[in-house]
């Protein structure tokens, strides 16, 4: 699905990011981890071409990023709060990316239904903007967004942080569901090991702009990764 | 900033000579004749732009300090805001040519210290009505109101309240009232803000009800109805954006100016005509257009992510242009009244408006990096970047392209030759538009990290 090549990202004389190569497959749950700085946002900004690599190329689906625009139909992503409309309400920013996904009105209300648990009754027929909303629940609607239009490849920065437990653990078993189709390739970044390794079949962890460990996740990988973390 | 320093402070300089020698009246009359305008102008003006300093007080809050300290702090430090420190620029050399002149010093000083007075009373009346909508429009519509009645020789507030400043400077004593008055504000101000400082009532941003916008019905035009329907709710929604329909409206009157004869005849070259039908029709397009893709700044991450080609999203905005310019030109067809010609002059305007300056302020759009923050209102005038070469650069042929193609045209065969170069221009361009955007869209994707840092910076 993603492949990376030669990729380096430099601001003035410090490196940022350095991947020689990598391959996510299609239908993997990727998780990364690392802590701030380690280029995270900058590695997943540069799958969305929002940064220029300052070397090498990251191809969706044989589609460079760089050069051609038609790698957007097949991708959502939600990084920040920059993904959001503030001054829409959470169902108009629904519509609003289902009408650019081509998903109708009906079809986006049907779709949302199936989120009435994760909303908690919180984000719907509210009558509030989102700029009004709090962090997580700001959280909430950016995520679901990135569902609508069944997007081969969901990028989701820091998906876990702000939300409730509540909400944490049902994003958990919405990811994993997410993760039953083999159709669809997710990236996720967390600072949290343990939900990483809890839905992600793959874990990479970035340290200083370059890829540390790459592994598969077994019941050992949260220990192996724990230990890392308190060198 | 020192752009708007450098205008105010010469304007304080060059004011006195020019209607002193130029219009033959005593200037401090003449200021004084208008300065209820000024005043009330002021007012909105600091209403729509000015930023509370009430927010930043929250780290205080839970620091030791006494809770009156923090309101004299957060009052008093609105004192060095611009808007204040601003007129200085244009009172301080005024006054120092009244006295240059020949006016008494001491009533000179009078005078200026009710003019310091009233500038500080509009900084504390913006703090106690601010985000009060009510109060604001009240205010706007009198003013307005007074405008129409003097503009028809109704009635002429200048003439009863022009004697009220000069008071002012007649006998020091008057001056006391402003001053008064200021004291009273800052006491009002003060109790309002003492009983309001917890986070859950004077410090909580005011959260509105969401408004609900029917568009459905523009949906039969496709993709480009997807924007469209943003930008309608964006320009609503935000005090920043609703501004650009209040200048448009403006604009759609600026013409006035040139057709009637309120400018003293300055105007009467038939180019003139090009450049007022440029101006009544492109309201919109030079205030909201100007500003593209900024507008966008504070999400331009997810419009670069999501399924969207830099095309539509240009052809959206175009549309927001055109229809915008279609809709100023049927508002301003009362201009009709003053004659065929000045019609005609309108309609070239639109055209040109539509068919070149459409294209030139997207593609000027490609330069502009400065983000604009919707939700709150801190730059007063536009980011200096705003006014970088570049985009000066294009903003030049939008008004002097369009009078020279008259000038030349008129040359062959008079007023009506001239009118068709310009709209025939404009045709053209409209013509042109996919070779045009073409290269607009190439522009953009050049532009767009550049774009998206600059933005992310400010966020």
């Amino acid at each position: 699905m993603i492949r990376i090549e030669q990729l380096t990202k430099q601001y003035g004389e410090t490196i940022a990011l350095n991947v020689p190569e990598m391959d996510i497959p299609k239908g993997q749950i990727f998780g990364l981890v690392g802590n701030n700085g380690a280029g995270k946002t900058t590695l997943f900004s540069l799958l969305l071409d929002l940064i220029q690599a300052t070397e090498g190329t990251v191809t969706i689906d044989d589609i460079p990023v760089h050069s051609s625009e038609d790698w957007k139909k097949k991708t959502a992503a939600f990084l920040d709060d920059s993904f959001l409309i503030g001054y829409l309400t959470p169902e108009e920013y629904f519509y609003f990316i289902g009408e650019l996904r081509g998903v109708s009105k009906e079809e986006v209300d049907e779709l949302l239904t199936g989120y009435t648990d994760f909303f908690n009754d919180e984000i719907l027929n509210k009558n509030k903007y989102i700029r009004d909303l709090s962090k997580g629940n700001q959280k909430k609607v950016g995520v679901v967004a990135t569902f609508i239009g069944e997007p081969e490849l969901l990028i989701l920065d820091e998906p876990f942080a702000n939300l409730d437990p509540t909400t944490q653990i049902r994003l958990k078993e919405l990811l994993s569901e997410k993760a039953k189709d083999a159709n669809k390739t997710v990236l996720i970044s967390s600072h949290d090991i343990q939900h990483v390794t809890e839905v992600c079949e793959r874990i990479t962890v970035l340290e200083k702009g370059e890829i540390v460990k790459d592994l598969k996740t077994t019941s050992k990988t949260l220990k192996e990764l724990e230990t890392f973390f308190t060198k | 900033m020192l752009y708007f320093i450098g205008i105010f402070t010469f304007l304080g300089v060059g004011s006195f000579y020019v209607i002193d020698e130029d219009m033959g009246v005593d200037p401090l009359i003449f200021i004084n004749k208008y300065m209820v305008y000024g005043t009330s102008f002021w007012v909105v003006w600091r209403y729509f732009i000015q930023k509370m300093p009430v927010l930043n007080v929250k780290a205080l809050l839970s620091l030791p300090v006494k809770e009156n300290t923090i309101v004299h702090y957060a009052l008093g430090r609105t004192i060095f805001s611009f808007f204040n420190i601003s007129n200085a620029f244009f009172f301080v050399p005024f006054s120092i040519v009244l006295v240059n002149n020949g006016y008494p010093i001491a009533q000179v000083l009078s005078w200026h210290l009710a003019i310091i007075a009233i500038v500080f009373c509009t900084n504390y009346i913006n703090i106690l009505i601010n985000d009060r909508n009510d109060v604001f429009y009240a205010v706007a519509s009198v003013l307005i109101l007074f405008a129409g009645l003097q503009y028809y020789d109704v009635f002429d507030i200048t003439q009863h309240m022009g004697p009220v400043f000069d008071s002012f400077y007649n006998n020091p004593i008057y001056t006391l009232i402003p001053w008064l008055i200021l004291i009273l504000l800052y006491r009002s101000t003060f109790t309002h803000f003492t009983h309001r400082m917890y986070l859950d009532s004077g410090l909580q941003e005011v959260k509105k009800e969401a408004q609900n916008i029917q568009l459905g019905w523009l949906n039969r035009f496709g993709r480009t109805a997807i924007f469209v329907k943003n930008d309608i709710k964006l320009i609503l929604r935000n005090k920043r954006s609703k501004m650009t329909i209040w200048v448009s409206i403006g604009f759609l009157f600026y013409g006035l100016l040139f057709f009637t004869d309120s400018s003293g005849g300055l105007y009467n070259a038939p180019v003139w005509k090009i450049f007022a039908g440029i101006f009544v029709t492109g309201g919109f397009l030079f205030t909201f257009g100007q500003y593209v893709p900024s507008w966008d700044s504070s999400y331009y991450p997810l419009m670069m992510s999501q399924n969207i080609v830099y095309r539509e999203y240009l052809n959206a905005k175009w549309a927001m242009i055109t229809i915008a310019t279609l809709v100023s030109t049927a508002l301003g067809s009362f201009y009709i009244i003053f004659g065929w010609d000045v019609y005609a002059a309108i309609l070239t305007g639109a055209i040109y408006n539509i068919g070149v300056n459409g294209h030139l302020v997207l593609l000027s759009g490609a330069f502009i990096k400065s983000p604009i923050d919707l939700t709150s209102t801190t730059k007063p005038f536009g980011d200096k970047q705003a006014f970088n070469a570049k985009t000066l650069l294009l903003s030049l042929p939008k008004l002097f392209l369009p009078m020279i193609l008259y000038f030349i045209g008129s040359l062959f065969g008079g007023e009506w030759v001239g009118y068709m170069t310009v709209a025939f221009t404009g045709l053209l361009g409209f013509f042109l538009k996919n070779k045009v955007f073409n290269w607009i869209e190439t522009l953009y994707k050049v532009e767009k990290y550049k774009t998206l840092e600059a933005y992310k910076q400010n966020s």
